[in-house]
């Protein structure tokens, strides 16, 4: 088990291996399709990006006295064109859920980065590790806004590493 | 006039309908059903892969946090898919559709339950409330109104297909179907899934009955002794293609396998497979 604090350094990178267990402390942002295709178009980012930690969720609507709603993570293959530019711009760690595309992978190898994934449908569970969120960028659209997280131990597992293992093919 | 009880109708108020379906959108959001949680513990009593079991246990922590934090199980609360079965002395005094989405509106406000619904295939403009539902009636005997209500996530039903096979493709042909359909699909719909297919009647109807098997109890079985041994066969192999949970490899990719059928035409076998991920969440009112 690897405990991890955002930002993250290069030097972090080396060492997640392929279906080793990482706790993550500390701010990361969510984005999904919309908010990936507006941060694209941005000539300054709304976020710090580099060593940045991105998780692909949509939260339900927090409800009083809790930090969040339910925050699983969504299917990453949906964002894989639209991490590149974002890796190449100093993006460290992505969570989310499911296998990707090729053409990511290697974008991500040559980065330097790492996609994590953690339990789809584990939303209630997931959300028992965010201390606080606040919506960031892009409030018009709801669950897809780009929020703010402060993280406690938050659970993921490593699924493509920068050695080039893939959980997904080399089933553990 | 023609005598008899089959004219005596009970008259049923849609504001029932509306109450029904808040309710039960804003329960299985935040409760699985405990035959489910019963079929997962022991799915993971059965699991070899460390990794797979460290899944499941999170699935089934996941079902208590929601319970008993209030939480919803999932933040994808779904689309809603309401089977309406009327009967045919039952009288709905109104619009059931309006009495359906009216349900979905406040039971998504009111159960701070996500609202994944958008317009248009383009413009991606939410419509707020969640609506419309996806509702499909049908007319049965009696003089009851059964509400087959499902909150359906957008990753396992992307995983979803419709396939117009031959009839000489057979068992044969929709087993691989099947088997190449979950793979592809992988970790992308959220395993150990659920798999319901709809065999034969025609392009369409083969897609809505896979739907509705979906929503039958876990623990049956077809009543044709052909396709129970299919729902078994394709159970036992589809656990030996070894995607396991969230894809990571494993004993435990699908809990149960469903299947529906109806008659076709000579020429066809229409096969469609709906996938539903692990937080199989639906429920059924009688008005």
């Amino acid at each position: 088990m690897i405990h991890l604090q955002a930002p993250i350094k290069d030097s972090d990178i080396k060492q997640l291996k392929v279906g080793e267990k990482v706790l993550i402390s500390g701010t990361i942002y969510t984005a999904r399709d919309q908010a990936h295709i507006r941060l694209l178009k941005e000539e300054n980012y709304p976020i710090p990006i580099d060593g940045s930690i991105i998780y692909y969720v949509g939260p339900t609507p927090k409800k009083e006295g809790f930090a969040i709603g339910a925050s699983g993570p969504t299917s990453s293959y949906r964002m894989d064109e639209l991490a590149v530019p974002l890796m190449e711009d100093g993006l460290k760690l992505m969570i989310g859920k499911g296998d990707r595309s090729e053409g990511f992978r290697q974008a991500m190898i040559k980065n330097n980065a790492v996609y994590l994934i953690a339990t789809g449908g584990a939303g209630a569970l997931l959300s028992s590790r965010i201390k606080s969120s606040k919506i960031v960028a892009y409030e018009d659209l709801g669950a897809e806004a780009i929020y703010e997280l402060e993280v406690d131990n938050f659970p993921c597992f490593v699924a493509y590493d920068v050695h080039g293992n893939n959980i997904f093919k080399d089933k553990l | 006039m023609q005598e008899g009880v089959g004219l005596q109708m009970r008259y049923i108020d849609p504001s029932l309908i509306t109450k029904s379906v808040k309710e039960s959108v804003i329960k299985i959001n935040y409760e699985l059903d405990q035959s489910l949680v019963s079929l997962i513990q022991k799915a993971k009593a059965k699991e070899r892969s460390t990794i797979a079991g460290s899944i499941l246990d999170d699935i089934i922590e996941n079902s208590e946090i929601a319970k008993e934090g209030n939480v919803p199980l999932c933040q994808d609360t779904g689309l809603v898919v309401v089977f309406a079965e009327i009967g045919f002395n039952a009288h709905i005094e109104g619009d059931i559709y309006r009495a359906i989405n009216e349900g979905v509106k406040q039971g998504y406000q009111e159960g701070y339950l996500r609202k994944s619904m958008v317009n248009h295939p383009f413009d991606g403009v939410n419509t707020k409330d969640n609506t419309p539902a996806m509702v499909h009636i049908r007319y049965v005997k009696g003089d009851k109104v059964t509400l087959k209500i499902a909150s359906k996530g957008g990753g396992s039903e992307n995983m979803s297909t419709v396939k117009m096979l031959t009839p000489a493709a057979g068992i044969e042909g929709v087993k691989k179907l099947v088997l190449d359909t979950v793979f592809q699909a992988g970790g992308k719909p959220c395993p150990p899934i659920i798999v319901g297919i709809g065999l034969g009647g025609n392009f369409e109807k083969s897609a809505i009955i896979a739907k509705e098997s979906l929503l039958r109890p876990l623990d049956d079985s077809s009543d044709d002794p052909i396709i129970a041994k299919l729902e078994n066969d394709l159970y036992e192999e589809i656990n030996r293609l070894g995607v396991g949970p969230m894809g990571v490899g494993g004993d435990t990719t699908c809990l149960a396998v469903k299947i529906n059928y109806l008659p076709m035409h000579i020429a066809s076998l229409p096969v469609a497979i709906n996938i539903q991920c692990h937080s199989a969440r639906h429920t059924e009112v009688i008005i």
